[in-house]
């Protein structure tokens, strides 16, 4: 079961960053970032079995800065669609320089 | 653990999970594509369950499922981003292709490094693991490293969580002028 | 004097035990010094006063002419010669220097005149090469050798100098002349000095620097400045033949100082062909410092620059460096008879040559320079054969005499200057066919200018007849019982070669007798053509001028008793010779195995009859056959027709350097090296192609930084798989 896992957690994560990398809009961006978590955390789990309950704790925490990082993400996603009024990635260049 | 009853239903959750991801990334409109990361949160917090994760899988229903995707829906109302206008959101087809080969790339890579470097677990381990649960259930024993050898770390998450709220709150504020 | 008193500061005499430590010879250094001090402190003068350099003289002529003499550049509106600001202390300064230089020279000379000593004196003042296993210091040697060439650059500078102080007196360069000059003197004693060969190559080098500088003295005329280039260019050819000699030297006996190389000369081989290389390489730059063929054709042209600096470089000393130095390593030409037989034969064809083209030349300035070349080959005959006391007597006479008709030309040339601009008239002061007739203005000169004419000739009592008939006499005794004669030059037998050297040497001296007497006939005899009007300006020069000339002339008249022969006993025999033995005496006897090159009394009678005889026939052919009477002024001579205009220019071989070696270096210095190789590689590929590289990068870099945040994740993700790579493949 933990080959399995791991094999679906490699695949789980493969799509996400395939998903970053190709999508323009941020929010789908975001929740492919999201979907990489997910995959950690399978991984993580799956370890747990060979290694002890600390992989599961580790999961908690990864959980928490998950949820941390939505909440200031979604902030900033916010905060540019008010300046810009799009969501749209490819013609947001502030960082430019 | 090995009977069929679990081999089956692991790999059915384990096939529904890589394809709502696989519909997830395709989706154009961002309602439909939250709606199927959420379904692949709870195929994942099947598999979380069976593989002895119990507190970890209820968690990832409550919080990931329940709590984060839903600021994200909420997000997409409150920006009015539900009508998907353009035709499509994605880069355009020479991208997709190079994203998709690096995508393969990684996945062999990923494979060759892991490959002959997994240990099975021991029957040792498993014996100790479920004294522990008997001992003090199932939340106790993932509670024991978190109150323990992480604890700082514990502590420390609490005030990111501070951090991330007061973030949000001020990032989220209509400035004046 | 802070830099007199660092020199003083310098090591101690090395070689306590050698008889001349302690003595007034530890000074040598000084002798040197003194007119490096008169360079610094004249250059010092010269930039400090805002003068121009060239002509100022609305009237002056700047026709194609290679020997514009501007003595008398600086007129201001009355016409009258005004003087640099300077002039007073430089003129104080510059000749004195050289005297007292020549008077510390002569009390060393002293000194070791009396000492006896078996070994050179050398004088190292420091430590100046110390790098893997060569080790050279700046050292003086204090030997025979040196110390005569050191009385014959400060005896005759001085005498020169002082010449300058009224030849040059109207010109506004006044004092850079004397710096320029007191810097050659200053290099050219280092040369003499040398007690090793980086030290003389030095001196070498510097002298090649002065002669260019005072060559190209009136700069502001391009064809003087052309003709420093020329010289400073073959020179230069010259000593890559030096160095190469120095290389060869070092690597096979690991030392350059000539103590070293004399004691390990044996090593390199009897007659073996790495000898016979490295003398043919010093000959080599003998050939472009002494104007032989065939780097000779600098000389003529050098006589652009002031005359007085065609008298000391260009006739008694720098070009007699190439002499001297073969004389300074008679040890190493004594074991090659090839390359001794070779410096013989290029010796006597360059005379042989130069004689025939002066027989043509109406420029009295360059008569007198191919008469140089022609007697520098002389002097190398006389090294050549091995004859090194010989050719260094030659060296001696022609110095005075040579020194004697340039500064008399000198003053020469002066009046006529100083005529032409009284009247304003434009037109050359140095030709020939406009002078005529001035015995009777310029007496002193005149009675002069013979006596050293006489000498050049050969006609006894005076020097030139016991130098030239020496070497002539020693190139008769070589043809047998020598390494020479025994050697073969190009499948030649050697006896057959010295005895075509010698020919070559009689013929020689028949044309010098011929043209040097042309010269004072179309000079001094006849008829003046000058013009009605500059006659009146026509004086003798100021004794400043004539001064150093009398001096001249009592040594070139007497100066023969510096080396009397075996068979005219009028004095003490053969002082020089002996005097020189403990530095040549070994390589020539080596050269004439043994016996001191006996020719029976009988011989050398005949042979003194037959060189006097030529001598006076050559003078009486000219002074029959010549006609000055039939010469009019060079504006309306005619133009010079078959073999005279062959002679008249020089064989066109500056013509043929030109098309065969300036012109294809030109070319291909223009195409290949700078359009193809300098603008096309250097500049097109590595230069602007580093920077289009650069270019192309930036915008390469520019483009990452889009600022958008896609582009970064593809960045990050690509980053990611080149480390998972290197990691999963380990």
């Amino acid at each position: 079961m933990i080959a399995e896992s791991l094999a679906l957690s490699a695949a789980l994560f493969v799509i996400g960053a395939v998903g970053v990398l190709t999508r323009r809009n941020a929010i789908i961006i975001f929740m492919c970032v999201e979907l990489m978590l997910n995959a950690v955390n399978l991984s993580f789990i799956a370890f747990s079995k060979v290694y002890g309950f600390s992989g599961q704790a580790i999961v908690f925490f990864v959980m928490t800065v998950a949820a941390a990082e939505a909440a200031v993400g979604l902030a900033i996603i916010i905060a540019i669609f008010r300046h810009a009024q799009t969501v749209n990635l490819q013609n947001i260049n502030l960082l430019k320089g | 653990m090995a009977n069929f009853f679990y081999s089956f239903h692991f790999y059915l959750f384990g096939i529904l999970a890589l394809a709502s991801s696989l519909a997830f990334v395709t989706r154009k409109s961002p309602v439909a594509a939250a709606l199927w990361l959420v379904n692949t949160m709870f195929c994942l917090a099947v598999l979380y369950i069976m593989l002895d994760a119990q507190f970890i899988g209820i968690i990832q229903i409550l919080v990931y499922a329940g709590a984060i995707m839903v600021v994200f829906l909420f997000v997409v109302m409150l920006l009015n981003l539900g009508h998907p206008k353009e035709i499509s959101d994605a880069r355009g087809k020479l991208p997709s292709i190079v994203a998709g080969a690096l995508g393969v790339i990684m996945l062999a890579l990923i494979g060759v490094t892991l490959r002959g470097r997994m240990e099975a677990p021991s029957a040792v381990t498993e014996r100790v693991m479920s004294a522990q649960v008997e001992r003090v259930g199932a939340i106790g024993a993932v509670a024991e490293p978190l109150f323990r050898e992480y604890l700082l770390a514990f502590e420390v998450t609490s005030l990111v969580l501070l951090v991330a709220m007061i973030g949000a709150v001020v990032l989220g504020r209509r400035r004046a002028a | 004097m802070i830099f007199l008193a660092s020199l003083a500061a310098l090591q101690e005499p090395v070689g306590g035990s050698h008889p001349l430590a302690g003595t007034v010879a530890d000074l040598i250094w000084l002798v040197p010094a003194l007119p490096l001090l008169g360079f610094l402190i004249n250059g010092i003068l010269s930039l400090t006063s805002v003068a121009k350099v060239g002509p100022t003289d609305p009237h002056a002529h700047h026709e194609q002419h290679a020997h514009e003499g501007h003595a008398d550049a600086q007129y201001d509106d009355n016409d009258a010669p005004t003087r640099h600001r300077h002039a007073k202390i430089v003129s104080i300064i510059g000749p004195l220097v050289l005297w007292a230089a020549f008077g510390l020279a002569a009390s060393i000379v002293g000194v070791l005149a009396g000492a006896n000593a078996e070994a050179p004196f050398i004088r190292s003042l420091f430590s100046w090469m110390i790098t893997g296993d060569l080790s050279a210091d700046a050292a003086l040697q204090v030997d025979q050798l040196s110390m005569t060439m050191t009385l014959v650059v400060t005896g005759v500078g001085a005498l020169i100098h002082t010449f300058s102080v009224g030849y040059m007196q109207d010109d506004p360069g006044y004092p850079r002349y004397f710096a320029y000059l007191n810097l050659f003197v200053f290099f050219m004693l280092v040369l003499v000095l040398g007690a090793n060969l980086p030290v003389v190559f030095v001196g070498w080098e510097g002298v090649g620097l002065c002669s260019y500088l005072l060559i190209g003295f009136w700069f502001e005329d391009k064809v003087n400045a052309d003709a420093g280039k020329k010289a400073f260019i073959m020179n230069r050819i010259g000593d890559f033949g030096f160095l190469v000699a120095m290389m060869l030297l070092f690597a096979n006996l690991g030392t350059l100082d000539f103590l070293g190389l004399r004691e390990g000369a044996l090593q390199l081989g009897e007659g073996s062909a790495l000898v016979s290389a490295i003398c043919l390489f010093l000959f080599l730059g003998c050939t472009g410092k002494s104007a032989q063929i065939p780097l000779y054709t600098w000389l003529p042209d050098a006589m652009a620059g002031p005359t007085p600096v065609s008298a000391l470089i260009h006739a008694a000393t720098m070009v007699t460096a190439g002499v001297f130095l073969i004389a300074r390593t008679s040890f190493l030409f004594a074991l090659a008879p090839v390359a001794s037989l070779t410096v013989a034969v290029m010796g006597g064809l360059t005379a042989l040559f130069a004689a025939t083209i002066g027989l043509k030349q109406w420029d009295i300035k360059k008569v007198l320079a191919y008469s140089t070349v022609s007697q520098l080959g002389y002097m190398f005959v006389g090294v050549g054969v091995g004859a090194y006391a010989a050719g260094l007597f030659h060296l001696v006479t022609h110095a005075f005499f040579k020194a004697l008709l340039f500064l008399g030309s000198g003053s020469v040339i002066f009046a006529m200057h100083r005529a032409y601009h009284a009247t304003h008239k434009q037109d050359d002061a140095q030709d020939m066919r406009n002078m005529g007739g001035l015995k009777s203005f310029m007496p002193y000169t005149f009675v002069l200018m013979w006596i050293a004419t006489l000498a050049i000739a050969g006609i006894f009592p005076l020097s030139g007849f016991f130098s030239k008939d020496e070497i002539l006499a020693s190139v008769f005794a070589r043809r047998h019982e020598s390494t020479l004669a025994e050697a073969h030059w190009l499948g030649i037998p050697g006896s057959a070669v010295l005895t075509i050297v010698y020919a070559f040497g009689l013929i020689a001296a028949l044309l010098t007798a011929i043209y040097m007497t042309r010269m004072m006939l179309y000079t001094f005899h006849g008829q003046n053509r000058t013009g009605e009007a500059e006659r009146q300006h026509l004086r003798e020069a100021p004794w400043v001028m004539t001064g150093p000339l009398v001096v001249l002339g009592i040594l070139s008249a007497f100066g023969g008793w510096l080396n009397l022969p075996e068979v005219l006993p009028l004095g003490p025999v053969g002082m020089l010779h002996h005097w020189l033995e403990p530095v040549t005496g070994e390589p020539a006897l080596h050269i004439t195995k043994g016996a001191e090159a006996h020719l029976s009394h009988a011989t050398e009678y005949a042979l003194i009859g037959l060189a006097l005889a030529i001598a006076v026939t050559g003078i009486v052919i000219a002074w029959v056959r010549l006609k000055p009477a039939a010469l009019v002024p060079k504006e309306q001579s005619p133009e010079a027709e078959g073999l005279e205009r062959v002679l008249a220019h020089k064989y066109y071989v500056d013509e043929v350097y030109d098309a065969t070696i300036v012109q294809p270096t030109v070319g291909i210095s223009r195409n290949v090296l700078w359009k193809g190789m300098d603008a096309g590689i250097i500049d097109g590929l590595f230069v602007n192609g580093s920077a289009y590289l650069a270019r192309a990068f930036g915008w390469l870099g520019a483009r990452l930084q889009s600022g958008q945040v896609g582009t970064y994740a593809w960045i990050l993700f690509i980053g990611v798989l080149v480390v998972l790579g290197s990691v999963a493949f380990r």
